[in-house]
């Protein structure tokens, strides 16, 4: 790439267009972005797929098989198993985007300020991501989460968020720190500081555009895996909790009646899979469209 | 090398204490009335909170109890779990369990990752790497605590092939399938790092010098490339760890192992915050003495790698 300060633009705007060429011919992609589309469509509007209410649940249904629109069943409190699954999505997607976002701003503001400014703020904030990266993440996440999620009325969304937000923001930031430093080094970026440009300008206007898209990569990366982890804290009591639908909490309740019903740990453990399998093979997908050496 | 590890255990001194400085923060933030909660819901004599409040340092402020926390993980002594017994006794009777666990899943996944994955690399591109590249994709995308119930009721329950639950004294075959299960956690990263490394190498001048010698294909392979492949792999043990604990949480929990996990998940669940902040300051201790040991063997293992 020869980059002029003039082409700036055109090179971001390029190396996209490129991506997107990749990505159109890409069947995994295809396949990923439906499903992704569906689990969206799920989240925001659980009601298109079934009528029945989540929270209505009769104990004489108790373990019953498909009838009607219970088409998964009934569970062991006699819910309808498909609408609680369907409604679970929300909560699951929610966590998912947020952790990924708030992991994403801290990771590109760590990032860009350990690459830009170099010396000793890189190293003690290199430090710090060390430090971070030496507590075992599921680990931390069950002492932080279990301590934001503390009270009766929480139903733990916040707390998961936060928790996983909080700790999973060190390899976006390595990621942005490493491209940083090659930005920085580029000719567009010295002409743009002799022209008379000012760190905030250079960092927000030149540097960030040209390095943040490696770090999009790992963010969709890890949203799939945020997702999965929240279903794990729930699974232990750390994470959603009350009358929150999650997966990992229909799991963790189904589980010990599973010899007499299997069907009720079966579907959200089919729809928990899927939903991670589709964001991992996106993230894949885009990780080879942005970086074809990766390949 | 010398200025490395000494850098290195510095290094993992600073994370050593920020990590616990946080674990203990986040309990010292946790409790509202510690002497309630040991007492349970029995009213509390004036005599009795003095007494708990002058045993457990609980006048000492934040610092002073961090450095009695400190102290006490220092000299092995954890202090009591909420149902009073001593920590380290709940420790010591948990932690063989799990280290057998952990060492049938690792080496059931080393075996696996470094055939498959060395099959793959050499024959790139046919139907068998891409079949392994797509099993690999299922399992990163398989959380574990959809595995390890899923693996039971099919295995255990269903088919009947496993026993579904394992004792403290489980057969190596009663353990087979959660170890099969706390493999399939790190088996997909190992296999795909395997292969990578044996696609790259095979590329090298060392590989084109052995076979120019007019040594075996089998012998090129399975001495030359393998051993220089490995060396990455190693590298991911010390990151597996962390994987492997929280696999090993799961598995303990579904298949009712009794080992450190399970220890650790019913503290969690009887909200117990002494046992579960014992426990996560001894794993976070194991977790950076590995990783030290591994970041030392893969600068011994590999003279090319040279560190100021």
């Amino acid at each position: 790439m020869n980059e002029t300060p003039g082409s700036v633009v055109n090179v971001t705007r390029s190396l996209a267009g490129d991506a997107w060429s990749d990505l159109r011919r890409n069947k995994i992609f295809w396949g990923a972005a439906v499903l992704v589309v569906v689990v969206l469509t799920m989240a925001a509007v659980p009601s298109l797929f079934t009528s029945a209410d989540p929270a209505s649940c009769t104990l004489g249904n108790q373990h019953k098989g498909p009838s009607g629109g219970a088409i998964f069943g009934y569970d062991f409190q006699g819910c309808d198993v498909f609408a609680r699954t369907v409604h679970g999505t929300r909560n699951s997607i929610q966590v998912g985007i947020l952790s990924t976002l708030l992991a994403g701003i801290l990771g590109i503001a760590f990032g860009l300020t350990a690459g830009y400014f170099g010396g000793a703020v890189d190293a003690v904030l290199s430090r710090l991501t060390d430090i971070w990266l030496g507590v075992p993440f599921l680990l931390g996440a069950i002492v932080l989460s279990g301590r934001l999620s503390a009270g009766e009325k929480n139903d733990g969304v916040m707390a998961v968020t936060l928790t996983l937000g909080v700790l999973t923001w060190t390899s976006s930031a390595r990621v942005m720190r490493s491209s940083v430093i090659t930005a920085k080094s580029q000719d567009y970026v010295a002409a743009a500081r002799m022209l008379g440009a000012g760190p905030a300008r250079l960092m927000f206007r030149h540097i960030l555009p040209n390095s943040i898209a490696s770090v999009i990569v790992v963010l969709t990366l890890l949203l799939g895996a945020n997702i999965a982890t929240e279903a794990t804290l729930s699974y232990l009591g750390v994470g959603l909790k009350g009358g929150a639908l999650s997966w990992g909490l229909q799991i963790a309740d189904a589980q010990s009646y599973a010899r007499i019903a299997a069907a009720p740990l079966i579907w959200p453990s089919a729809f928990l899979a899927a939903t991670v399998l589709a964001f991992i093979m996106l993230g894949d997908a885009i990780r080879d469209a942005f970086d074809p050496k990766l390949r | 090398m010398f200025r490395y590890v000494v850098r290195r255990l510095l290094q993992m001194i600073l994370t050593f204490f920020g990590a616990t400085f946080v674990v203990f923060a986040l309990m010292f933030a946790n409790q509202d009335d510690p002497v309630q909660a040991l007492a349970g819901e029995k009213p509390v004599s004036d005599s009795l909170r003095a007494q708990l409040t002058e045993r457990y340092h609980l006048d000492e402020g934040f610092l002073g109890q961090y450095w009695y926390y400190m102290q006490g993980l220092l000299t092995g002594d954890l202090g009591r779990s909420l149902t009073g017994r001593e920590i380290s006794t709940v420790l010591s009777e948990a932690w063989p369990v799990t280290l057998r666990l952990s060492l049938m899943a690792i080496v059931i996944a080393a075996v696996i990752a470094i055939v498959a994955g060395v099959y793959s690399g050499i024959r790139r591109g046919s139907l068998f790497d891409n079949g392994v590249l797509a099993v690999t994709l299922l399992l990163l995308a398989m959380p574990i605590v959809v595995l390890a119930p899923t693996a039971q009721l099919v295995f255990g329950m269903e088919l009947g092939w496993f026993p579904a639950t394992a004792s403290r004294n489980a057969s190596f075959y009663a353990m087979l399938l959660p170890a099969i299960v706390l493999a399939t956690t790190v088996v997909a990263t190992e296999l795909r790092v395997t292969r990578t490394s044996v696609v790259e190498n095979l590329r090298s001048d060392y590989v084109r010098t052995a076979r120019a010698k007019g040594l075996t294909p089998r012998r090129v392979t399975w001495v030359h490339v393998l051993r220089n492949s490995l060396i990455p792999v190693i590298t991911l043990i010390g990151v597996d760890l962390g994987t492997l604990m929280s696999g090993a949480l799961i598995t303990e929990e579904v298949f009712n192992i009794p080992g450190v996990g399970l220890k650790l998940a019913q503290g969690i669940r009887n909200e117990d915050g002494p046992m579960v902040v014992g426990f996560v300051s001894i794993l976070v201790i194991i977790f950076l003495f590995v990783n030290l040991l591994v970041d030392l063997l893969y600068a011994a293992l590999d003279p090319r790698i040279r560190y100021e």
